[in-house]
């Protein structure tokens, strides 16, 4: 059905339609807008599920990790300091191996206060053992969440999932949705260590040196599977509803001299920065990471980055640029650009093109760098 | 009522010797039957069950991070009653995890009326860490970071949860172990959040000999350091042994005396949690009589 949704409301549809059998969230800017149209559709009866408004992410996160190895699909969303207050929790839901999924609004992490959107909250949690994927349009949003509950909960990956979309820039932007019947898109819930009281088992007892690295080995060895789970729910995801996502999104990277490579709604903005670019004569493309864990391979021998981060490491610079350039062992430009909402449009990232210095890094904005 | 011979907590724990925690958890287990799941956050028990790939638990047993037992619990109950599962849940928790760093998870699990029991054991200090000083350390008491004892009052834990209205509350402690059997029974009949508050002593953090768990238990009720009692939704009853102390008390200073950590108590001190005592169970007579 064609429609018209705001990115919060679209990942609540998502939700609705996957049928958790509890959700547990907490309010906070700029995700509100989720949890409150996920309390609407239970008060109507549109989802059946237990809904706990706990006091606290901290407990949000704890209260999935309780209904998700009780044997229900689990919800939440968060943002900001809200998904930082759960950073405990998270380690303990992927080493746990529950298939939790969360939408986590991205937004910058204070002081000073700044409800606009920054990755920097999402990167500090890269470690934690979750998915990651980041969206850039309400559709994608919408997508993405139904195939975020089919490829957490598949057998071989058993690993909880965090879409990311952008505070405000995505999260309140109204655009078209065209919602979908999912059918069994999503198979049943099924979890192969849930509680049962007749085969009683210890849960996350002592582990020693002689063991515990094991469990932190099973859960690499399950990102990597995911790999081809990603994949298949994509095709699938095609082969039902007609749209098609990679683990990136290119666009006109094939024949590009230089390409722009970001997360998030920066993607679809470099999008009309190439466009532009092209129009000057300069062979430009964009390269959107969507699933940043695990991470995917990337086409780009052979061309020149500049790669625009929304976050940053203090002492070491850009995260996606640092991993890139970890990964393939290559120069980048880096930009530093759009951190707590700063606006950041398709001619300032033409201008990034236009200036690039391969090997250096440059806060958009800052008029001292060094 | 009878007290049943299946065992849940088998043997070879990793326990201490003389361990009061682990043997009200027998009992607790023993009450709750085999249809249970018991979530533990940091604490002694998080020890005691064992080490991967064995434990000592014969029901399942979730383990989660410090701050978070009575959350976790919360969405094990949502699941379970999703599932249309009569399986109960209930949390054991220390007194560090319930009284500072679990109170949060603890008040609005109990606000948001979740149908659970939530047990805390208490210590009256971080015993898995080695007797650190907690909200729940008793004045004058000596731990580890308060070795000339601890200046302030243990936090009043049952007040707090008093607050929140449960449908019920009880006081237990582990050297009485058929009360907490029955209270533990009553709980589980009530919907709602219940909550038990056990005294558990501990033979190296509370530094006494091992074999005197049980008689330290016994003093501390029959002094009125303890005060054995039950809210059936508000309503106040004392328990025998408590009566008894109410109207004669044995001397504090039998209490205090087998106990080294009490040893750099000033007599100051002693004399306050005398008087401390007087209050506490004249409040909860008068309360019990309806005078108050």
């Amino acid at each position: 059905m064609l429609t018209g949704s705001t990115g919060n409301k679209a990942v609540a549809e998502a939700v609705s339609q996957a049928e958790p059998g509890v959700i547990a969230a907490y309010p906070i800017t700029p995700q509100t807008e989720i949890v409150e149209q996920i309390a609407t559709y239970v008060a109507e009866g549109k989802i059946g599920c237990e809904y706990i408004m706990v006091e606290s992410e901290h407990s949000a996160m704890a209260a999935c990790i309780g209904a998700s190895v009780s044997g229900v699909r689990t919800f939440t969303a968060t943002s900001s300091h809200g998904l930082l207050y759960m950073h405990e929790m998270l380690n303990w839901a992927a080493g746990a191996r529950l298939p939790i999924v969360m939408a986590n609004v991205n937004r910058a992490p204070g002081p000073g206060w700044n409800i606009w959107a920054e990755h920097t909250d999402s990167l500090q949690e890269r470690d934690t053992g979750w998915l990651q994927v980041y969206v850039s349009t309400v559709q994608e949003a919408y997508d993405t969440t139904l195939m975020a509950f089919r490829i957490a909960e598949h057998a071989d990956v058993l690993l909880p999932v965090m879409i990311n979309l952008d505070g405000f820039l995505l999260s309140h932007i109204f655009q078209s949705l065209e919602t979908v019947h999912i059918e069994d898109y999503i198979p049943p819930f099924s979890l192969p260590h849930m509680i049962d009281t007749k085969a009683p088992l210890g849960y996350g007892t002592l582990t020693g040196p002689e063991t515990h690295f094991k469990f932190r080995w099973a859960i690499e060895r399950s990102m990597r599977a995911a790999r081809p789970v990603i994949d298949d729910a994509q095709i699938e995801f095609k082969k039902r509803f007609g749209r098609e996502y990679g683990k990136v999104d290119e666009y006109l990277c094939d024949d590009a001299d230089v390409i722009v490579i970001s997360l998030g709604t920066l993607g679809k903005e470099a999008e009309v920065a190439v466009d532009l670019l092209r129009s000057e004569g300069i062979k430009a493309g964009s390269l959107r990471v969507r699933w940043l864990r695990p991470f995917p391979s990337l086409n780009i021998s052979g061309k020149e980055l500049v790669v625009i981060d929304r976050d940053y490491s203090f002492g070491f610079g850009g995260i996606l640029a640092n991993e890139i350039k970890a990964k393939y062992k290559t120069d980048v430009f880096s930009v530093i650009a759009g951190i707590g909402g700063q606006e950041v449009t398709f001619g300032d990232i033409a201008s990034f093109v236009r200036d690039r210095r391969l090997g250096t890094e440059y806060w958009f904005g800052v008029k001292a760098n060094v | 009522m009878e007290i049943p011979k299946e065992e849940y907590i088998l043997r070879c724990t990793s326990a201490c010797a003389g361990c009061s925690a682990s043997l009200a958890l027998r009992y607790v287990l023993k009450a709750c039957g085999p249809d249970i799941a018991l979530v533990v956050p940091a604490c002694c028990t998080s020890v005691i069950q064992g080490i991967y790939p064995n434990t000592a638990f014969n029901v399942p047993v979730y383990n989660i991070a410090f701050a978070s037992a009575a959350a976790c619990a919360s969405g094990m109950i949502a699941g379970f009653r999703k599932q249309k599962k009569n399986t109960k849940v209930v949390v054991f928790a220390g007194d560090g995890g319930t009284v500072d760093i679990g109170i949060q998870a603890m008040s609005g699990a109990f606000e948001r009326g979740t149908d659970f029991l939530y047990i805390c054991y208490d210590n009256e200090a971080y015993g898995n860490t080695g007797m650190q000083r907690s909200g729940a350390t008793p004045l004058g008491a000596a731990t580890t970071t308060t070795p000339a004892g601890k200046n302030e009052w243990k936090k009043d834990l049952d007040r707090i949860v008093e607050a929140h209205n449960p449908p019920y509350l009880a006081t237990a402690c582990s050297a009485y172990p058929k009360d907490l059997f029955n209270k533990v029974k009553k709980a589980l009949s009530i919907k709602g959040p219940k909550f038990i508050h056990i005294l558990a002593p501990c033979p190296p953090g509370w530094r006494y000999p091992t074999e005197k768990s049980v008689e330290i238990g016994k003093l501390a009720v029959k002094s009125g350091v303890w005060v054995l009692y039950e809210r059936e939704y508000g309503k106040l009853t004392i328990n025998g042994p408590s009566k008894a102390a109410i109207i004669k008390p044995s001397p504090l200073s039998d209490y205090i005396k087998m106990q080294g950590r009490f040893k750099t108590a000033e007599a100051e001190q002693i004399s306050k949690m005398e008087q401390r005592i007087l209050a506490n169970q004249n409040r909860l007579a008068l309360e019990e009589k309806g005078i108050c």
